[in-house]
């Protein structure tokens, strides 16, 4: 044997769409099987630099500095799209090609399928020679013989259409002259459970197209005894599909009364807890916790507990000794013993210039000389660290600021004695008072924060569905089996006889040995008999 | 002994059984090898003198003639079998020691499918004598194994908050499996393409005598598709199970991160695989090649991607 030919049709040969259907069909199938698995290898090879080069969707700033450090091939990849494969044009085409070839083929196959359900079962070869046959001598005559084999094969009980043969028996003219031919075929689960799974994966697709319309997504952030409202103007940043309308958000508010973050001596986190009350408009108040995997349920939306970290809340006074700012102010964790840092911007002073203050958080702080660290992200010995600038914080020139940033340009760092720009340590419920009766700032207490990512994607019952579907449709298709079993009796010149001579064979793609096991069973059934095996080689 | 040592030397012993399993069933698949050339030329002589073509059996498979029950047969079932204990033990008592199920670090991912991928060879072992697989799989297992002890090995630590999840033990634990299954069904495809080659005529493969131990390519193919089925749906619900986590912890089912790609990817050339089985002029070589394309790409998810791709899934 010079090369493996595994010809999983090889059944079809079987006549029974006559040859020029037969060939049709054939061809139908392998133009198509070839293209459809060319364009899942294009598809998989496509999927890699998505892995490989920063993407946008996925990291923008390392996408960003990825093509500032590549003056040459940064642009042209992004110009490409290899720098957001999933979203571009000829990874789009590729999918798109796929599933149309999938629904081209699968379309005529539904066709197919059905009406060879409702065809009779083929005939029996007319000759079992090239099937390694079996035979055996039965008691009975061949008619009860027969009859007896295809209760065999057909089975019995509820789940008969899906365990037995189905069979025909018929009367025809051999070579030593009449005889009785039964023919058996099983295969029409394999065959569904396939036309399901692709199917099925026509629905994945479409569920997830559904999804990208019909999904919001947006990002909170609650500090510790705040309210949010949902509403677009309340989410740090808010995205919607196409579909999706914005008069559709119920307004129910969700306060933060507590957040729990448990950490381990070496400052390893070990659990994070959301409690919090959940106030739905006609309801009364309840009580909700989240965890990193489990999400508030609200009104079909899902709210996830994304991140968390420390707000100082602050008091600041200005030169008048009038209160300009009050309130909590987020500051974002930058390593794992969430060293934090924030800014307080306060513009509305009574007179003089505008503050600014950048602070860096240390939970635990401990000073080693000049430097200070943090050791552990609980907050032990929390110290912030405090660098006050005046001037204009670039608030009313219209451009949306980042509110984890100051703007520089046009503030000057307020300085110490040795004229070199002043950092103040400072401790929780300490009031520090800035040179030249600028003012004050107090640090009141230290809440946590929370942020929340909030989804609403009413198509996940639907996907979830069609993955299930698919999983059961590809078990079923590739663990059912497709077998055709023949049994061959003469009636001719034996007619009046105690016994009959009962000749069988079965065919089954290679893989599946337990044709013939099936095949002896049913021959014994029927014969009450072992069969008698002359040859069997061991392998074809 | 502590958990943490008892694990230790249960994995080493282990290792070494391996390694001892390996040596003693290449003997035996070499002693196979003789026994069908030998009771083939014999065969070929009888049917040359009668004359007829008869019933001798084309590949000289004569029941008797062949030493299914060798000493080292028995050499290789007995240390692979004490050594799949000793690994499982080890796998335990790490689990133990770490207070949750042990395959959330590359070591435990390692430790743990190499149990697996022995399993599966025992399984199918007891239902068919496919012995000529043991010097491939106890072979990967020990490299697995003494990789996994020398280079990868890490303190247990606890789980972060995003890798406590039920779905964690199922997503994970199913990958596992399909990745053991996946072993053993590349086995198999290797032995298969090495036969077809040899019987092809490529020279350097006329050396591997051992080779005529194994069954017929067909068989080997027949076997490995088994295999690889069960692997890709298991592979399939891998992917689904991890799905539904992403949704549950991160908010977002899909998000090719790149841990994702890869799964994607493997699965995609695993279905490209049982795709060009049933393709004119794709079935054969060419879909046993795209199986050993598709096992690489689950080798390079499991070490290139982890230890070089920053994603959500790096801490693994
Ligand atoms: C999204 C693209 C596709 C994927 C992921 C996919 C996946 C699969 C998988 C996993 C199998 C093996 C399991 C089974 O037998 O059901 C399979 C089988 C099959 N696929 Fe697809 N398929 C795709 C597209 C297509 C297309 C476009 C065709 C059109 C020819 C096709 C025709 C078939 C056929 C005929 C089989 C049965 C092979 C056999 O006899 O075992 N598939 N497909």
């Amino acid at each position: 044997m010079a090369r493996v030919k595994i010809d999983n049709y090889a059944y079809r040969e079987v006549p029974r769409l006559g040859f020029v259907g037969w060939l049709r069909w054939i061809w139908r199938q392998v133009t198509s099987m070839r293209v459809a698995l060319i364009l899942l290898l294009i598809l998989a090879l496509a999927a890699i630099p998505g892995s490989v080069l920063p993407q946008w969707p996925q990291d923008a700033a390392a996408t960003r500095g990825f093509i500032e450090e590549n003056p040459f091939w940064g642009p042209l990849l992004d110009r490409l799209g290899f720098l957001d494969v999933f979203g571009s044009a000829w990874f789009t085409a590729i999918y798109l090609l796929l599933f149309a070839s999938l629904i081209g083929c699968i379309v005529p196959r539904i066709g197919v399928y059905w009406r060879e359900l409702r065809e009779p079962v083929a005939a029996a070869p007319t000759r079992l020679d090239r099937y390694e046959p079996l035979t055996s001598e039965g008691d009975g005559d061949p008619p009860a013989v027969l009859a007896s084999a295809r209760r065999s094969l057909e089975g019995g009980g509820p789940l008969r259409w899906f365990t037995g043969y189905r069979v025909r028996v018929d009367e025809r003219d051999g070579r030593d002259g009449s005889e009785l031919a039964l023919s058996a075929h099983k295969g029409h689960i394999r065959e569904l459970g396939n036309l399901i799974f692709h199917v099925s994966l026509v629905g994945i697709l479409l569920a997830m197209a559904a999804g990208s319309m019909l999904t919001y997504r947006g990002q909170a952030l609650i500090v510790e005894g705040d309210t949010f409202t949902n509403a677009v103007v309340a989410y740090d940043s808010y995205e919607s599909g196409a579909l999706f309308s914005e008069d559709d958000l119920d307004p129910w508010t969700l306060t933060l009364d507590r957040f729990d973050a448990q950490f381990d001596l070496t400052g390893n986190p070990t659990s994070f807890t959301a409690f919090a009350t959940l106030t739905e408009p006609g309801q009364e108040p309840r009580a909700v916790e989240a965890e990193v995997n489990r999400p508030i349920q609200v009104d079909g939306a899902k709210i996830y507990l994304q991140g968390n970290g420390y707000a100082p809340r602050f008091t600041v006074t200005d030169s008048a000794g009038e209160v300009a700012f009050e309130g909590a102010v987020p500051f974002l964790p930058q390593d794992a013993v969430y060293t934090s840092t924030g800014v307080i911007k306060v513009p509305d002073v009574t007179d003089g210039e505008q503050l600014g203050f950048s602070a860096t958080l240390l939970p635990t702080a401990v000073v080693d000389g000049d430097t200070a660290q943090s050791l552990h992200p609980a907050p032990t010995n929390p110290v912030i660290y405090l660098r006050a600038y005046t001037g204009d914080l670039g608030l009313d020139d219209g451009v949306p600021q980042n509110v984890y940033e100051l703007d520089e340009s046009q503030l000057s760092p307020v300085r110490g004695d040795d004229g070199e720009p002043l950092i103040v340590a400072m401790e929780l419920g300490e009031t520090i008072e800035l040179p030249d009766g600028l003012g004050t700032v107090t640090w009141e207490e230290l809440p946590r924060f929370a942020a929340f990512d909030l989804r609403r994607d009413p198509t996940l019952p639907w996907l979830l569905a069609s993955a299930i579907s698919a999983l059961v449709g590809l078990s079923m298709s590739l663990f059912a089996s497709r077998r055709r079993i023949w049994l061959v009796a003469p009636v001719g010149p034996h007619a009046g006889r105690k016994t009959t001579v009962v000749t069988a064979a079965a065919w089954a793609p290679a893989h599946d040995a337990g044709v013939r096991d099936d095949l002896e069973r049913v021959l014994q059934q029927a014969t009450g008999r072992l069969a008698e095996d002359p040859t069997t080689p061991e392998e074809p | 002994m502590n958990a943490q040592q008892l694990s230790w030397l249960a994995l080493w012993g282990a290792t070494a059984l391996y390694a001892i399993a390996m040596v003693a069933s290449s003997v035996h698949v070499a002693r196979v090898a003789d026994a069908k050339v030998a009771a083939r030329t014999k065969a070929t002589a009888a049917v040359g003198a009668a004359g007829t073509a008869g019933h001798a059996r084309a590949d000289g498979e004569t029941a008797s003639a062949l030493p299914t029950r060798s000493k080292a047969a028995g050499i290789a079932r007995s240390t692979t079998l004490v050594g799949v204990i000793l690994n499982f033990v080890g796998v335990v008592a790490r689990g133990v020691e770490a207070g949750h199920a042990p395959w959330s670090t590359m070591y435990e991912y390692t430790i743990t499918g190499t149990f697996v991928a022995v399993a599966v060879f025992l399984i199918v072992q007891s239902r068919r004598d496919v012995s000529y697989l043991a010097p491939g799989v106890t072979g990967f297992a020990t490299i697995a194994l003494g990789i996994a002890m020398t280079v990868l090995y890490e303190a247990s630590t606890g789980l972060q908050p995003a890798l406590q999840s039920f779905w964690l033990v199922i997503h994970v634990s199913i990958a596992i499996i399909a990745t053991g299954v996946f072993i053993v069904g590349a086995v198999a495809t290797v032995l298969q393409l090495m036969r077809d080659y040899r019987e092809g005529g490529t020279a350097w493969l006329q050396r591997f005598r051992w080779l005529e131990a194994t069954p017929s390519p067909a068989r080997l193919e027949a076997l490995a598709f088994r295999l690889h089925a069960v692997g890709f749906v298991l592979w399939t619900f891998t992917v689904m199970a991890g799905a539904v986590w992403a949704e549950h912890a991160w908010g977002r089912y899909w998000g090719w991160d790149p841990k994702e790609v890869w799964s994607f990817v493997i699965w995609v050339i695993y279905a490209a695989y049982l795709h060009a089985r049933t393709t004119q002029g794709w079935a054969g070589r060419r879909s046993a090649v795209l199986a050993l394309v598709g096992f690489v790409a689950l080798i390079l998810n499991f070490t290139v991607v982890n230890i070089v791709f920053q994603g959500l899934h790096s801490y693994a």
